[in-house]
């Protein structure tokens, strides 16, 4: 009897070993000494933006994003302009994906009748497996064209097409940190060909603070400010910290939320006249966005 | 469990683990998976492809294994591909999809000759972190001593945790057909 127990056993650990030389879990699949493929990270952000800065997401190829931008009025104005709500402001937008790494888009904003184009490029693309990236890294290049009779408005400074131009450049270092938290780092230059008088710095430098908390699979809260680093001694506006949620329901995504800003390109938000959150100078705003396909993908 | 017994189980799992190690292997690293889950009225078809599907059969065992990275599939719409990966399939938590199963009948069908065989694959499916047993006809097509193999079965939604929200539910069922298309090769 303890003969055969002891057979039994010899005979059990004997197996065992030959289950592990068959692959590490037994799998037949470890056989294929799989070579992992890159794991790129996606949907950092619902949309390519944050809520006016542009995020660390790209819009994917062939398809066009369609974006309304609303700013309603100073909350502080009160009841009688209905916490704002009987002003607006807005900005039409058509942002393109070129390829995965490219896109690019315009814009036409109410405020000053500014029309704005920009290029998106993706440096680096966060991944893991193959290559390990921690963070993605992109380019953005803008310009802006004020439409108003009178953009300069100094007297004796004739309006030239250059003097109604201003442009922007920012990199975008950005990490989906987990399912939940994103966070990105926005260096950016914008420059004015004209600014109001000598004192005001035609090169602003200002660094973007953006990221997004996602409570559930279709609602996060967002958040971005920007931190102008030369305003003084001239330009003493407030920097721009706009605050808000993303609802996605299927085909659209909205973005309900409250700042400070009035513009809605990178050169108005930055440089125009932002109000003062402690008086209570923000806005209510929303940003819409549809995605559409326009050009159909083989599968 | 008398010792009998234990004895007899020991033998068979040394059969089990030791005899495959010399018997012939089929693999491939290019399946074709489809993921269907179009609605009967829907407007679009909800549809995603992936071609990098793997696999391994073992042929004189019957043990086959097969996985798919869920981010690896194509929609027509990228959008749709988006909510498929964040919103239902939740890739990023649950990167594969994966079978591990057996033929059931693997003796009675000899797969080295020129024919189409039926046989039945039993075993688990692992998907969105979820594992649920899986019983599926396999049709083996050998021509010219190349082995291919076709499968078609549906899988219901709810039973792996996706929650269909009505507001698509005229687009997306509540069912997925899946069919898997691979080309076996020997492995070497």
């Amino acid at each position: 009897m303890k003969r055969i127990i002891r057979i039994a056993s010899f005979l059990l650990i004997l197996s065992a070993a030959a289950s592990a030389q068959n692959g590490q879990d037994g799998s037949l699949l470890s056989l294929l000494d799989e070579q992992f493929s890159l794991d790129r990270t996606t949907n950092a952000f619902k949309s390519p933006r944050v809520i006016n800065t542009h995020s660390m997401e790209m819009l994917a190829p062939g398809t066009m994003d369609f974006r309304i931008l609303h700013r309603f009025g100073d909350v502080s104005r009160g009841g009688y302009e209905l916490f704002g709500l009987d002003q607006a402001s807005m900005r039409l937008g058509f942002d393109f994906g070129i390829t995965p790494n490219l896109m690019a888009g315009f814009g036409r904003s109410t405020s000053k009748k500014e029309t704005d184009a920009f290029v998106k490029y993706r440096i680096l693309w966060q991944s893991k497996g193959r290559r390990n990236i921690p963070f993605s890294l992109i380019w953005v290049s803008g310009m802006t064209i004020n439409g108003l009779h009178d953009p300069v408005g100094i007297e004796g400074v004739a309006t030239t097409f250059g003097r109604r131009l201003g442009y922007y450049h920012e990199v975008i270092i950005g990490r989906k940190f987990s399912e939940r938290l994103t966070l990105q780092l926005s260096p950016t230059l914008v420059h004015n060909n004209i600014v109001a008088n000598i004192l005001v710095p035609n090169d602003l430098f200002a660094v973007g603070f953006g990221g997004r908390f996602k409570f559930t699979k279709r609602l996060a809260l967002v958040w971005d400010y920007t931190y102008a680093i030369n305003r003084f001694p001239a330009n003493l506006n407030y920097n721009p910290l706009s605050l808000g949620v993303d609802i996605e329901t299927g085909g659209h995504v909205f973005q309900l939320h409250f700042s400070n800003a009035v513009g809605m390109n990178e050169r108005a938000y930055i440089t125009d006249e932002n109000g003062n959150w402690l008086k209570g100078q923000i806005r209510f705003g929303f940003n819409l966005s549809r995605v559409f396909q326009i050009v159909k993908r083989k599968i | 469990m008398s010792i009998k017994h234990f004895f007899a189980a020991a033998i068979a799992a040394i059969t089990l683990f030791v005899a495959p190690a010399q018997a012939q292997k089929l693999f491939t690293r290019d399946g074709v998976v489809s993921f269907d889950a179009t609605s009967a009225n829907s407007p679009e078809a909800i549809k995603g492809v992936n071609k990098s599907g793997t696999c391994v059969l073992d042929k004189s065992s019957g043990a086959v294994e097969m996985a798919v990275l869920v981010k690896g599939f194509l929609f027509e719409k990228a959008l749709m591909q988006e909510h498929f990966n964040e919103n239902y399939l939740e890739s990023s938590k649950f990167p594969k999809a994966t079978f591990k199963g057996k033929l059931d009948n693997a003796s009675a069908v000899n797969l080295d000759k020129d024919g189409t065989y039926k046989v039945n694959a039993t075993g688990t499916l692992t998907m969105h972190g979820v594992t649920k047993p899986v019983n599926t006809p396999v049709t083996f097509t050998v021509k010219g001593g190349k082995l291919s193999a076709a499968v078609n079965f549906a899988v219901s939604m709810a039973d792996y945790n996706i929650a269909i929200p009505s507001l698509v539910g005229d687009k997306v069922s509540k069912t997925a057909n899946i069919s898997i298309m691979a080309n076996l090769n020997p492995m070497k």
